[in-house]
């Protein structure tokens, strides 16, 4: 068994449910659940629940790991190399992406992002090349196997285990070169689209930013995050963070339903591996309905407020 | 201010690709354009230079038909180029990191090196950071709202769900760009035919003395992802269609 470190992100004191799936991903392995972002107490029955042997807390004898990701990288290293880690696999978030690249240049190591499966023992992964047009599958020769997953592409399976938590210290020196001053926040209360498990996309065909709310309706019921098509963020209808596809986001949850989007490779390259992918659109030859699973020819108008009704 | 873009030439997003044998890709017919997100950064270091003065120079590493993108970039308001040489145009990302931070220097560091959030080839999301780390400047990646103001630079990236931090760094520093930073320009004619003029200064990789670190990923096979094969359609009225998604999605897909 490779002793495999796992970076966990938590929301509220939560963990993430992607972290899980990072956790399922390394199965077999010893899990050593690293925390930096929670008081360790709150996440233990869920991390021993989902396989963790281990759970260390992670703290910077000086500084604050959440205004400086340079620290927080040091402290991974360092952890790394106390617990003889030989691999560190973490979600690939805003955050985990950031971090993970940092690290991977700090220890001068090879990184391999956005998987979407991992061997750990064997250091394998799979990845997509071109804009998920091509499966690459990589081997990484190097003590240290660093990878991230894309969120939910590996659903969590539960696989209790002891979940003991030590506590560690990393006794590193900030090296201050990036601050973070603030946190804006964005919409409260709005699921982030990379990690939810139910995506409901609107396309040019929306409209308005105002007709963004009749999928709001229907999100709320399938416990969704909105998404937006390239064409409906350009025309000004929803706003960039809402991206799915080529310059947006990169999503694999385990349902999508496009509405109104015709389905530009580009718009693919960000939702291909989503689990199923559900197209409601007016023209029936629109070229999604080639390339999703589940179709429907109909005014997104009709058919939206019938599945919020029927869900 | 002097600011270096850093920018890659890769396959059109819409471009079909082939796989060479097991581990490698046919790029001989395939159409080649600037990385996009790289064109947030040319856009932004060239409105800041016609702002502050000074000049935008653009790097690239890759093969010889790369200068195709590099005049694009120039015809976009970059004033000169370096292209570093390489037989192939997909490098692991630390000896691309190697190669750019030895080209920079070269040159004479300036006062930021912008690249894209990403490369959307070989997508490894890392390259910028190793640039960073190889020149010890601050980086901040994903970058969609800028300021620099004396010898700082503020910047803001989305951490998910809309939420963003604004973040700090002294100058110089690496930016990596992204959609909302700004609209990149579409050059006009005449900016077109006068890139054609600028300076491009071509070096050999293996002139710049870096030492090929590459080969600790190794690519073990190459597959199309899987396509979809069509829809099943569903059919009759909004009601029964409906009806019948939502029992398909619980009971067969099981993902509601």
């Amino acid at each position: 068994m490779a002793k495999t470190g796992i970076l966990i992100e938590t929301e509220n004191n939560a963990v993430k449910e992607t972290s899980l799936g990072v956790m399922t991903a390394a199965a077999g392995q010893e899990i050593i659940a690293l925390v930096m972002d929670a008081n360790p107490a709150d996440v233990k029955d869920k991390l021993a629940e989902y396989g963790a042997a281990t759970i260390v807390s992670v703290k910077a004898a000086s500084g604050d790991t959440t205004a400086s990701p340079d620290l927080a990288a040091e402290c991974l290293a360092t952890a790394i190399k106390e617990y003889g880690l030989q691999a560190l696999l973490g979600t690939a978030s805003a955050i985990g992406k950031d971090l993970f690249a940092r690290l991977a240049a700090t220890m001068d190591s090879p990184l391999v992002s956005d998987c979407v499966a991992v061997d750990v023992a064997a250091k394998t992964a799979k990845k997509s090349h071109f804009s998920g047009k091509i499966f690459a599958s990589l081997k990484v020769n190097a003590d240290v196997f660093l990878a991230t997953i894309r969120p939910n592409a590996i659903e969590a399976v539960a696989s209790p285990a002891g979940g003991e938590i030590v506590e560690f210290t990393a006794d590193v020196a900030d090296p201050g070169l990036v601050v973070v001053k603030e946190v804006k926040k964005g919409d409260s209360g709005k699921l982030d689209l990379t990690e939810a498990p139910v995506i409901i996309t609107g396309g040019r065909a929306i409209g308005s930013s105002d007709n963004y709310k009749m999928l709001e309706a229907c999100a709320a019921k399938l416990g969704a995050a909105v998404g937006a098509s390239r064409a409906a963020v350009d025309a000004g209808y929803a706003t960039h963070s809402m991206q799915v596809g080529q310059t947006g986001k990169t999503v694999s949850p385990k349902l999508y339903i496009a509405c109104g989007v015709s389905g530009a490779v580009q718009h693919f390259a960000g939702m291909k591996t989503s689990k199923v992918i559900v197209a409601i659109n007016e023209d029936k030859d629109a070229p999604i309905f080639a390339k999703c699973d589940y179709g429907i020819v109909g005014d997104i108008f009709d058919v939206v407020p019938v599945l919020t009704e029927k869900l | 201010m002097k600011i270096f873009v850093c920018v890659k030439h890769v396959p059109d997003t819409a471009a079909t690709i082939k796989i060479a044998g097991e581990t490698g890709y046919a790029d001989g017919d395939i159409k080649f354009i600037a990385n996009p997100y790289d064109e947030f950064g040319v856009e932004e270091a060239v409105s800041l230079v016609e702002k502050e003065g000074g000049e935008v120079v653009i790097v690239t590493v890759g093969k010889a038909d790369a200068v195709a993108t590099i005049r694009g970039a120039m015809a976009m308001g970059a004033q000169r180029a370096i292209l570093v040489k390489t037989e192939g145009q997909f490098l692991d990302s630390a000896l691309t990191a190697q190669a750019l931070k030895a080209a920079i220097e070269q040159d004479g560091m300036g006062d930021m090196v912008i690249t894209g959030k990403g490369s959307v080839d070989t997508e490894t999301f890392q390259t910028q950071y190793r640039l960073a780390k190889l020149l010890g400047l601050p980086i901040t990646n994903e970058v969609s709202a800028l300021s620099v103001d004396g010898g700082n630079a503020v910047a803001e990236r989305e951490v998910g769900g809309g939420d963003k931090q604004v973040i700090e760094m002294g100058l110089p520093c690496v930016i990596g760009a992204t959609k909302g930073l700004n609209e990149p320009r579409y050059p006009k004619f005449p900016d077109i035919m006068k890139a054609k003029k600028k300076e491009v200064k071509e070096v050999a990789l293996s002139d710049l003395g870096v030492d090929d670190n590459s080969g600790n990923v190794v690519i073990e096979k190459l597959e199309p992802v899987p396509e979809r094969s069509g829809a099943k359609m569903l059919e009759g009225s909004v009601d029964a269609q409906v009806t019948e998604l939502v029992k398909i999605l619980k009971e067969d897909e099981k993902v509601l």
